[in-house]
């Protein structure tokens, strides 16, 4: 019997993304429902009622929430093809440690940098450099944080990617210029398909964080 | 040839609790030391020089930090006695989901309870954390444990804030008993486990802990 997979997403965020990635290095087809995070579906309320967020995967009519837990749900169910999670115990809490770390620390700064104005923006600006700097010396030399091949790291981190330019844009600076081998990383994910499908254009994000600093009087 | 395992911690923290409590599960013996976080060893900047928190867990010379992946850990490589995390899939969703619930609602929660200075604040706090552990306490059910019929993963990432909880009633003024009896009766069933009894403090101790930081900060 074939799975009926959905996915409830919203265009930029890079959580659904990294949902969208797992599941199409997984090869599997699913249905994608966009929601409007003002005006939240009867179905999102009752599939994630605790957190009422997306990504919400809904597998089998039984839904799965949030995004790390969601790709470890796909990497596990799926486990014939593409594994992002490594066999290795300790592999695997490295893995998950890395990403715990990009969870608690990207987003909120990202966030800032847009968000916030003068010494907030600058501070955040700082710190996350400094992280994305401390996420550059863990990839070290190799192509991918998941070693050769692409993994549940790469998948956690590149789909801020294309928040980048907008970060650089409000924040006026250059992450290119601050972690070169980070960058190179990012171009190296975005030739696989699985993530130049998933990942929206770094305009876009652009454009739609503009609006959303003229509609709430940031500057 | 013997696992050779180090726990760095502080005997208040409930994320050390956790890690302790799984330890015992799997029947493992290991070194336990004290970190004094005024003053932190070299060693634990070393094993983890990205957070520099405890617990952090060192197998055979290998570090691995935040307190439910150092669980996960634990039942995979022991993955031969007391399972903590279910084998199907969406269970295993479920449970880090609620596990990933209690780490991102409870403890800075509470904190407001505890740490607080202004009246509003901590009133707010109260009234959110006895929503999350109604919640928790709905997701609790019948069941004897939040794994079911067997202590799981769920199950350790929440009972180490029962030793917190008289600390809590007490700054807080309310008694978790009485708007959460079915989470107080799975703590006692928790507490019949000598996994458990054997690695969470002393509540008593814990107050005194709380009251001597608050002294220290100039709150109490």
């Amino acid at each position: 019997m074939a799975d009926e997979i959905m996915l409830l997403d919203w265009w930029s965020s890079m959580f659904g993304m990294r949902v969208r990635i797992a599941l199409v290095e997984k090869g599997l087809k699913y249905e994608s429902r966009e929601e409007d995070l003002n005006n939240k579906s009867p179905l999102l309320l009752e599939m994630n009622p605790v957190h009422t967020k997306i990504p919400v995967l809904i597998h089998n009519g039984k839904p799965i929430c949030e995004s790390p837990i969601i790709v470890q749900y796909i990497d596990e169910v799926w486990k014939d093809k593409s594994p992002l999670l490594p066999a290795d115990p300790y592999q695997r809490a490295r893995a998950r440690f890395w990403a715990d770390y990009i969870d608690n620390k990207i987003f909120q700064l990202g966030g800032k940098i847009w968000t916030r104005k003068g010494e907030d923006r600058e501070a955040a600006k700082k710190e996350l450099m400094e992280c994305l700097k401390i996420l550059e010396g863990e990839l070290g030399e190799k192509p991918y944080f998941g070693g050769e091949n692409f993994g549940f790291v790469d998948v956690s981190l590149v789909t801020f990617s294309c928040w980048f330019y907008a970060y650089e844009s409000c924040g006026n600076f250059s992450i290119e210029a601050e972690c070169p081998k980070l960058i190179a990383w990012t171009k190296r994910c975005l030739q696989k398909s699985s993530v130049s499908s998933s990942l929206p254009d770094p305009l876009k994000i652009h454009d739609f964080v503009v609006q959303l600093r003229k509609k709430f009087g940031i500057e | 040839m013997a696992d050779e395992i180090v726990l760095l911690s502080t005997w208040p923290s409930m994320f050390s609790m956790r890690v302790r409590v799984a330890l015992a599960e799997k029947g493992l013996e290991y070194e336990y030391r004290e970190e004094d976080l005024w003053n932190k060893s070299p060693l634990l900047l070393k094993m983890n020089p990205v957070h520099k928190k405890i617990p952090v867990l060192i197998h055979n010379g290998k570090p691995i930090c935040e307190s439910m992946i150092i669980v996960e850990y634990i039942d995979e490589v022991w993955n031969h006695k007391s399972p903590l995390l279910p084998t199907d899939p969406y269970q295993r969703a479920e449970a880090r989901f609620w596990a990933d619930y209690v780490d991102k609602k409870l403890y800075d929660i509470g904190k407001k309870i505890i740490w607080s200075t202004k009246g509003e604040e901590q009133e707010t706090g109260k009234k959110e954390f006895i929503e999350c552990l109604k919640l928790l306490e709905r997701e609790l059910g019948d069941n004897p444990y939040f794994g079911g019929e067997n202590f799981g993963f769920v199950d350790v990432s929440l009972v180490t804030f029962s030793c917190w909880f008289h600390t809590y009633e007490s700054y807080g003024n309310f008694s978790i008993e009485t708007e959460c009896p079915k989470l107080i009766a799975w703590t006692k069933r928790c507490l019949e486990k000598e996994s458990v009894s054997s690695s969470l403090a002393d509540p008593h101790k814990i107050h005194d802990f709380a009251s001597g930081m608050r002294k220290r900060f100039g709150i109490e």
